[in-house]
């Protein structure tokens, strides 16, 4: 089984707030892998709306996203895209 | 009799006793249960879970059918906490590892959140606690196997008055049952607000004290229109409230007959009826209420309640919507119009000692160029989506109107040279509000393609009332003879310069005033939704001959109060 670790930078001005996180664990449910987000010291379920929020994630801030399953490689690739989103 | 003052969500008056919502608090009892009963308490967990998502589900698809897709997406934000891992796997360990009932860990778990998200200095996740409550509310009580008590169950027509409502609570309102609300927290770009103003509640939120003041069954006049409540109010102040709340709603059922009729006057003069709005989403109710177009859009909202200043692709988001709902009706944006009662919150305004005299409006647009842009180069790119015109408020004179159109030319340079398209032609207007604006209306005609008369603030400038100030409120007098004559003379000033003239204050929506401003040749009538089908209904029971008789009567007249009385008889001479 695959473990994928991806650093990123949230572009997104809103940070992982809002639209962007709800669509994040959308997303992130899509997939059977497991999913973990890293920010600072805390460390999250992907796949939970209340998890992500808790992060505090703003623009800018460095995070960690962490899949490991069958199709990890795909979700980081999907999750990416959203943390790239800048409107 | 107290008066308490509070923001003005959703526009209307009612009259009801106060009927109070506690702030529920999630007491469980906390019972041990015996290990081999943990499966037994994780299905109880799940089929709670899965009967939310039905009741959820379900009021999703009643809320989409009765107030449109865009509200029921609330709902969405609710289905994701409901489906939420982290919390339900939380529930689940620790119900093993504790050994208690699953109600009370599940409470738990919820304050726990609940206690996260409100310490953290964010307006969006403030608003999720109201969701998490909500959703944990409904799952609680499915778990606890008792019925949801909803407004659905209130019997008379009561006020409700509550800390916060959320977005379903306020959906499950039924017009049937309740007249009106009142919470101590929220602004009038929250769901509740939102949702009373597309369930046409009256409603008045942020009054900070609303619970502590209130007590259950007290008589409440809530005047969702200013943003007051009269607490206990003494039998005169009542029956004035009252008599003008009945009179209204009796003839409220005749005027919905001419909602999707033209507003044409018996010997066939065509009238403009339009709307005021402030929200993207009050668009439904203007086109449910037969409004031939938006005829003052505020755009101040974006601008308040926030930090940071709103960019260009908001904006575009938000007209381009109207727009495209609109078309091909026309849509008057009015450009920012901040300070007097409204601030801005990102800005360090220095306090006026007289706000109403000071920095505000077209004067803090055109000191600050770059924030104006922002909003004009959006008006502009909107402008291709449907027919947008947009005005500017507060102008005093022709060199305010000339240096605004001069930026308005710049944000059009700017366009052009990236290849954005935009109507070149879009027309320009300027409201009338001000004393020496209404004087040289003539002089403005030149500069401008229409005027909208904005009465509430030509009305507090030109009798010198402030009417926030409740000693001099009295003297606040649409029918004063200074202020028709300064109408009269910006509509013959404009109708001598060949442009049309509209009004989007207060009186233009008050009845027996409606005939002598139509009376004075105004060509415009804008008001909130609500009120369309009232005016439509008022041009098409009267002939303009007679409306100008009564106009030129009027003129005559030394008094508001005579004004009033004299145009009250016709009204109702011509209503029956």
């Amino acid at each position: 089984m695959a473990l994928i670790k991806k650093k990123l930078v949230v572009k997104n001005k809103q940070g992982l707030h809002a639209r962007p996180a709800a669509l994040f664990v959308q997303i992130a449910n899509k997939f059977d892998a497991r999913i973990t987000v890293k920010h600072d010291t805390e460390r999250v379920n992907g796949k939970s709306i209340m998890g992500i929020l808790m992060l505090g994630a703003e623009k800018g801030s460095e995070i960690t996203i962490e899949a490991e399953g069958d199709d990890a490689d795909v979700a980081v690739l999907e999750l990416e895209k959203i943390i790239n989103i800048e409107e | 009799m107290i008066r308490i003052k509070g923001i003005a969500a959703a526009g209307g008056i009612s009259v009801g006793p106060a009927y109070k919502i506690g702030r529920e608090e999630f007491v469980v009892p906390k019972q041990p249960i015996r290990p081999e009963e943990v499966p037994i308490q994780i299905q109880l967990f799940e089929e709670a879970l899965i009967k939310t998502r039905k009741e959820i589900v379900g009021l999703q698809k009643r809320i989409a059918v009765e107030l449109g897709q865009e509200q029921a997406e609330i709902f969405d934000a609710h289905l994701l906490v409901l489906e939420d891992r982290m919390l339900i796997e939380e529930v689940i360990l620790r119900l093993k590892q504790e050994c208690v009932n699953v109600a009370y860990i599940f409470s738990e778990v919820l304050k726990k959140y609940i206690n996260v998200f409100s310490k953290i200095e964010d307006e969006y996740l403030k608003e999720r606690v109201t969701d998490i409550n909500d959703v944990g509310k409904r799952i609680l009580h499915n778990l606890l196997g008792k019925e949801r008590k909803g407004f659905e169950d209130l019997k008379e027509k009561v006020v409700v008055v509550a800390h916060d409502l959320s977005p379903s609570d306020t959906a499950a309102m039924h017009k049937q049952s309740v007249c009106a609300f009142v919470t101590d927290i929220g602004g009038k770009t929250s769901h509740t607000a939102i949702m009373a103003k597309a369930l046409e509640i009256p409603a008045v939120v942020g009054v900070e004290e609303a619970t502590a003041k209130i007590k259950a069954g007290d008589i409440l006049i809530v005047d969702g229109g200013t943003g007051t409540i009269i607490i206990n109010p003494d039998e005169e102040t009542l029956r004035t409230y009252q008599q003008e709340d009945d009179k209204l709603k009796g003839i409220a059922e005749v005027f919905l007959t001419a909602k999707d009729l033209p507003a044409v006057t018996l010997d066939g003069k065509s009238i403009e009826i339009v709307a005021n709005i402030e929200l993207p989403e009050e668009v439904p109710s203007v086109k449910l209420h037969g409004g031939q177009g938006i005829g003052l859009y505020r755009t101040e909202f974006f601008y308040m309640n926030r930090k940071d200043l709103p960019s260009e692709e908001e904006h575009y988001q938000a007209y381009k919507y109207v727009a495209e709902e609109m078309n091909p009706l026309p849509v008057i944006i009015r450009t920012l119009d901040l300070g007097g009662d409204k601030f801005l919150s990102q800005f360090e305004i220095p306090k006026d000692m007289q706000p109403f005299l000071g920095w505000r409006a077209i004067r803090f647009c055109l000191a600050r160029p770059d924030i104006f842009k922002v909003q004009l180069r959006a008006i502009l790119r909107a402008s291709v989506h449907g027919k947008l015109k947009l005005m500017y408020p507060m102008i005093s004179g022709i060199e305010e109107l000339q240096q605004a159109k001069k930026i308005l030319q710049e944000a059009k340079k700017e366009l052009k040279s990236k290849g954005l398209p935009f109507d070149n032609d879009i027309k320009v207007g300027a409201m009338i509000e001000v004393p020496s604006a209404a004087m040289t209306a003539d002089l403005l005609a030149r500069e401008a393609d229409f005027f909208s008369i904005g009465t509430n603030d030509l009305i507090q400038y030109s009798l010198a009332v402030d009417r926030t100030n409740e000693k001099v409120a009295y003297l606040y007098e649409p029918a004063h003879p200074a202020v028709l004559r300064l109408i009269k003379n910006i509509i013959e000033a404009a109708h001598d310069a060949g442009i049309w003239v509209g009004m989007c204050g207060e009186m233009a929506g008050e009845p027996a005033l409606v005939l002598v401003l139509l009376g004075l040749g105004l060509d415009e009538f804008s008001v909130p939704p609500l009120v369309i089908p009232k005016v439509k209904y008022i041009i098409r029971s009267i002939k303009l001959s007679d409306a100008q008789a009564i106009a030129k009567e009027v003129l005559k007249l030394s008094t508001g109060k005579e004004v009033q009385k004299f145009s009250q008889a016709k009204l109702r001479k011509i209503l029956g």
